[in-house]
């Protein structure tokens, strides 16, 4: 598949322009504080099931703080505190174990940060941690396919994961996301740290994967929102400007900050 | 001016020689030692000295077997007695550091650290000598592990903090507890060091004399199972050191030249672990 790096490029044929069928996942009201300050103001959206939502902004907007609520990350920071409901199939999050949520809300960092272990490990770490139905060799095998890896790596599945190159590392850090097979995928500007043919491919692999898996992806690039996201909402210093299908947010956006925004004049 | 400008040039240069002279006498003493120790009690090393008992004054033939027996003995119960408690407490302050209670935690190990090991000899003699009337293997192990805890603790304290924050977050980001990210991913990351800090602990207890007068006391003899007074390497120094008779003082420096030999060899295998596990990931 050609990728159009152009800022309004269709790399994604399957781009949902009418309303969704399902939110698989729903935040309201949600305001976070870190101690006394507050980063996250009364913030409204949804997660469209199977769809690719994108939160950009400028730095320090709080996209990363609230994408960390979706599978309760802020709990591993003293003095993190949330307020509001995020609901996962109409339960709320907050009131279940945090070990079940995180299998079905799952997350990929913004540096690739894989384990000392070999690549086989890796990937087998989830479905051995929490208990695995399939042979484990499968579900390795499944999961770096998903993640685009498997060809690159078969042959070496007991290398050190450390001897990929960066691009191979973050697909591996997907692969082994994918391996516990969750519900939501949330991505936290996975490809700022690589290289464009890198970031083209894992770009490639999101649009594949929404087919199977719901897609949030935090990125600080507009241009990779308008090519990979169905869904795109706009925050700056914590408040939620703008919530829109794509297109329609980067070509007739509501708002005149996001207008700002995305055309450049700040940022 | 002149005379000035090289006067304050003599002085510099002068200074510096001499921090470089300390440097060297610094090292030197260690050199020192290993060749008095070699010198003096390179000729004593043979096959008896490993594998025979004391003889009386004046038999020759005699050996340390049973205190190199007694030694490991001693430092293998330690091990298990200070080790775990050690790795499990530094598990604690790495994982929950910053509150109160760590911060009590880590400046007690310190302290700890800082005891005089004759004091925990006593200690131990009033726990484990008094009550069961008699000395042994285990009080003086008892003793020797108390002055693990706080070197294991602290160090594994230090290289479980040195594993980076994004692999604890991967962990648990998969739905893993916080014990299973700490046993299988943060103490593996980690494990070259605790190994290290495990070797430098035995390594420091293994010439411990002053725990060891009264808990295990001394043999002459074998040292059956964990409840009889055992010989030991340092203590059999100290008793042949101090005796008038020359063929015991030759011994006791054949006795310390074996003591120190095996320590500095666990100090450079502490050193190699550790080397060879300094690999930096890429990205």
């Amino acid at each position: 598949m050609n990728v159009n790096l152009t800022p309004t490029g269709v790399a994604n044929s399957n781009r949902e322009t009418a309303a969704p069928t399902a939110n698989r996942m729903t935040v309201s009201k949600v305001n976070f504080f870190y101690g006394t300050k507050q980063t996250l103001f009364d913030v409204n959206m949804s997660i469209a099931a199977n769809r690719v939502t994108a939160l950009i902004g400028p730095s320090g907007c709080g996209k990363s703080t609230l994408l960390r609520t979706f599978n309760r990350m802020h709990e591993t920071v003293r003095n993190a505190r949330l307020d509001g409901e995020i609901l996962l199939d109409g339960q709320n999050i907050l009131s279940q174990d945090v070990t079940l949520l995180r299998r079905r809300v799952g997350m990929v960092f913004q540096r690739p940060n894989p384990f000392p272990k070999s690549i086989f490990d890796n990937v087998a770490y989830g479905p051995r941690v929490n208990g695995a139905r399939d042979p484990i060799s499968e579900i390795v095998e499944r999961s770096l396919r998903r993640a685009a890896l498997w060809d690159e790596v078969k042959d070496h599945l007991h290398k050190s994961a450390y001897e990929l190159s960066g691009g191979q590392q973050q697909r591996l850090c997907i692969a082994r996301g994918l391996a516990v097979e969750p519900e939501v995928l949330l991505l936290d500007e996975p490809c700022s740290a690589l290289d464009p043919i890198s970031t083209a491919k894992i770009e490639e692999l999101l649009v594949q994967l929404k087919d199977s898996c719901t897609i949030a992806i935090v990125t600080h690039n507009m241009q990779q929102a308008a090519r990979v996201s169905d869904f795109t909402a706009f925050l700056l210093v914590g408040q939620l400007v703008e919530f829109s299908p794509t297109p329609q947010l980067f070509t007739t956006p509501a708002d005149p900050r996001t207008e700002a925004y995305i055309t450049g004049r700040f940022g | 001016m002149n005379g000035r400008l090289r006067w304050r040039k003599f002085v510099s240069g002068f200074m510096l020689t001499m921090t470089g002279v300390c440097a060297l006498v610094a090292v030197s003493v260690l050199f020192c030692i290993l060749g008095y120790l070699i010198y003096h009690g390179g000729r004593d090393i043979n096959w008896n000295f490993f594998t025979k008992l004391p003889t009386p004054v004046g038999e020759s033939g005699g050996g340390m077997a049973n205190a190199i027996v007694g030694s490991a003995k001693l430092l293998l119960l330690a091990s298990l007695i200070g080790v775990p408690i050690g790795f499990f407490g530094g598990i604690y302050l790495a994982e929950f550091s910053g509150s109160k209670v760590a911060f009590v935690v880590r400046y007690s190990a310190d302290l700890l650290n800082g005891a005089p090991s004759i004091v925990i000899g006593i200690f131990a003699y009033a726990l484990v000598v008094h009550p069961f009337q008699h000395f042994s293997t285990f009080a003086g192990s008892f003793a020797l592990g108390i002055m693990m805890i706080p070197i294991t603790l602290l160090s594994t304290e230090e290289f479980l903090r040195g594993v980076p924050r994004a692999l604890r977050e991967g962990s648990m980001a998969l739905g893993a507890s916080k014990w299973s990210t700490i046993i299988r991913v943060v103490v593996p990351a980690a494990y070259r060091g605790i190994v290290t800090a495990v070797l430098l602990a035995l390594a420091r207890v293994a010439g411990e004399t002053a725990p060891l007068l009264f808990t295990a006391l001394g043999n002459r003899y074998w040292s059956p199972g964990w409840n009889q007074p055992t010989e030991s390497l340092p203590h059999m120094v100290y008793i042949y050191a101090l005796s008038p008779y020359e063929d015991w003082q030759h011994q006791a420096w054949a006795a310390g030249l074996v003591l120190l030999g095996l320590i500095l060899m666990v100090n450079i295998m502490a050193r190699v672990v550790l080397a060879r596990g300094v690999s930096v990931p890429r990205a």
